[in-house]
């Protein structure tokens, strides 16, 4: 359906590519085909083309090269780090431990590995979704082998106190692994600092090409591949590497680094005016997350008395593009893990929805949802009966 | 959204009868918010047994409202044993299918209509 204005807000599924990332990529789907492994020419051209990406990414996170392993995308890298970390250690232990609001690339790989007959403990989280760092230390154990904290919650925006998380997991000797696949654009990442082992980067949230996501890997830590083959990465990953996507990866790897400062600035701005025009506008919206310590892009909100689908399909007439975390939407029709975790009632967790803004949004966008976003609100709640009844009760 | 028909979008988009009927005949309930789909049904019964009003207010994804929407449709104008006999395949039917995960959680419409009747034929035995 056409519509007056197409308002694009669902950044954090997919977002545009960098026509930077595009070009750079092009010519590995052309003239440029050679197979980096091997020994002629054109295997050269593309080896070279992958290591200057390599070098590229990260240069983003303040890593050693040799230290990335290429994916196919973030949910790889998380499996591989989750996985690969722990068949590495399963001599010392048999108990992970990752947060309760990870992404299920984490969790569904943890619960997998429980399946196994590895123990699994999750680490809960605050009202904000931030974890509990005394439940981390004291849940920790003589064979935990894995903490798995990720640097920000794409979900509700709540970024975690990693490099505190850790330190405690440093003070026992056991790896610890964060998924920064949300934040990585973002936020400043510096490995040495965050003292962490592993890391875990997309590259669509850096706004490079789908398709394509690195695991970062300390020096001396042991991972056992998923996918067994040819000694590409460092025998850490068999497979082909994706040249062209690859090359997408650390072309937007590296604008992520020079443009970090503007472009956040520029998020943040937008996420603060819908964080605070929309409860000034629709009474009964509660922004989830923490309202401070949260990523730039995300505005996610709960809205009590209705839900999310409906919410979604109307502000698509309207050509706003959003997500949400109820289960009406989600093809398993299960709730949001995060919101559950964090401890919101379930029927008012229905009501989730998220804006993920992107560079190319303007603050007419906000101005624009802000606009036709409360009638849509307005006529669920005239169709809901939770809404009636709390009208009722209210007298 | 392509996972809907154009019946579904249509009625979700315009949905027919919502609203409550403040001296019902008979109310019906069904679902919780906490399992996401939640629908209460009001009818309102003549003198020569038909369904003279169907109302409804739901809370839910676009399914469920599509729903019913088109249960109210369906039943408005029938007499106590024609709207029994809605079922919720045939409101699926009608809609022009439902999607398979949504067939059973948001497909309640027929449920909270035939409990409607229910507490009708119930306020009614008593009087």
């Amino acid at each position: 359906m056409r519509t007056a204005r197409e308002v694009y807000l669902d950044n954090y599924a997919a977002s545009p590519l960098l026509p930077e990332a595009r070009d750079a990529m092009l010519p590995f789907l052309g003239e440029s085909f050679g197979n980096p492994s091997s020994l002629h020419g054109r295997g050269d051209a593309a080896r070279e083309a992958v290591e200057e990406a390599r070098s590229r990414v990260a240069a983003l996170i303040g890593a050693a090269p040799e230290e990335i392993i290429f994916t196919c995308n973030g949910t790889e890298a998380n499996n591989l780090a989750v996985k690969g970390i722990t068949a590495g250690s399963r001599r010392k232990g048999r108990h992970i431990m990752v947060s309760a609001v990870e992404h299920f690339s984490v969790l569904h790989a943890a619960r997998s590995l429980e399946k196994q007959g590895y123990e699994l403990e999750l680490v809960p989280v605050d009202e904000y979704g931030r974890i509990d760092l005394g439940a981390l230390r004291s849940l920790m154990r003589d064979d935990t082998i894995l903490v798995s904290v990720m640097l920000a919650n794409g979900e509700v925006g709540t970024i975690q106190p990693v490099a505190e998380a850790a330190c405690i997991a440093a003070e026992r000797g056991v790896p610890f692994h964060t998924d920064a696949a949300a934040a990585a654009a973002h936020l400043p990442i510096d490995v040495e600092s965050l003292g962490v082992q592993a890391l875990t980067l997309s590259s669509d949230l850096l706004y490079g090409p789908q398709g394509v996501g690195a695991l970062w890997v300390r020096r001396g830590l042991r991972v056992i591949p998923l996918l067994d083959g040819g000694v590409q990465e460092g025998g850490r990953r068999g497979g082909t590497e994706n040249v062209a996507g690859i090359v997408g990866m650390g072309v937007a790897a590296e604008l992520a680094r020079e443009r970090m400062t503007e472009r956040s600035a520029h998020l943040r701005g937008l996420r603060d005016a819908l964080i605070a025009g929309l409860p000034a506008r629709v009474d009964h919206v509660h922004l989830t997350g923490h309202p401070v310590e949260r990523l730039p892009w995300n505005a996610s909100f709960v809205v009590e008395f209705i839900e999310g689908e409906g919410m979604l399909l109307l502000l698509d007439q309207q050509g706003v593009a959003v997500s949400s975390g109820s289960a009406c939407t989600s093809r398993a029709l299960k709730g949001s893990h995060v919101l559950t975790a964090m401890g919101v009632p379930p029927e008012r967790a229905q009501g989730s929805i998220l804006f993920s803004f992107g560079p190319q949004n303007t603050l007419q966008d906000v101005d624009y949802v802000l606009e036709v976003f409360p009638p849509i609100v307005e006529r669920l709640r005239q169709m809901s009966p939770l809404y009636a009844k709390f009208l009722k009760e209210r007298g | 959204m392509a996972q809907y028909s154009d019946v579904v979008m249509d009625h979700f988009t315009n949905p027919r009868n919502v609203g409550e009927i403040e001296d019902a005949d008979g109310v019906g309930e069904v679902g919780n918010p906490v399992c996401g789909d939640m629908m209460t049904f009001y009818i309102k019964v003549d003198e020569e047994g038909r369904l003279a009003e169907v109302k409804y207010k739901t809370f839910g994804c676009g399914a469920a409202i599509a729903v019913s929407s088109m249960v109210s449709e369906m039943a408005k104008g029938k007499t106590i044993e024609e709207a029994l006999k809605i079922t919720r395949d045939g409101v699926a039917e009608e809609l022009g299918g439902l999607p398979a995960n949504k067939m059973h959680c948001s497909n309640l419409g027929a449920d909270a209509l035939h409990k409607a009747i229910e507490d009708y034929l119930e306020k009614k035995g008593k009087e």
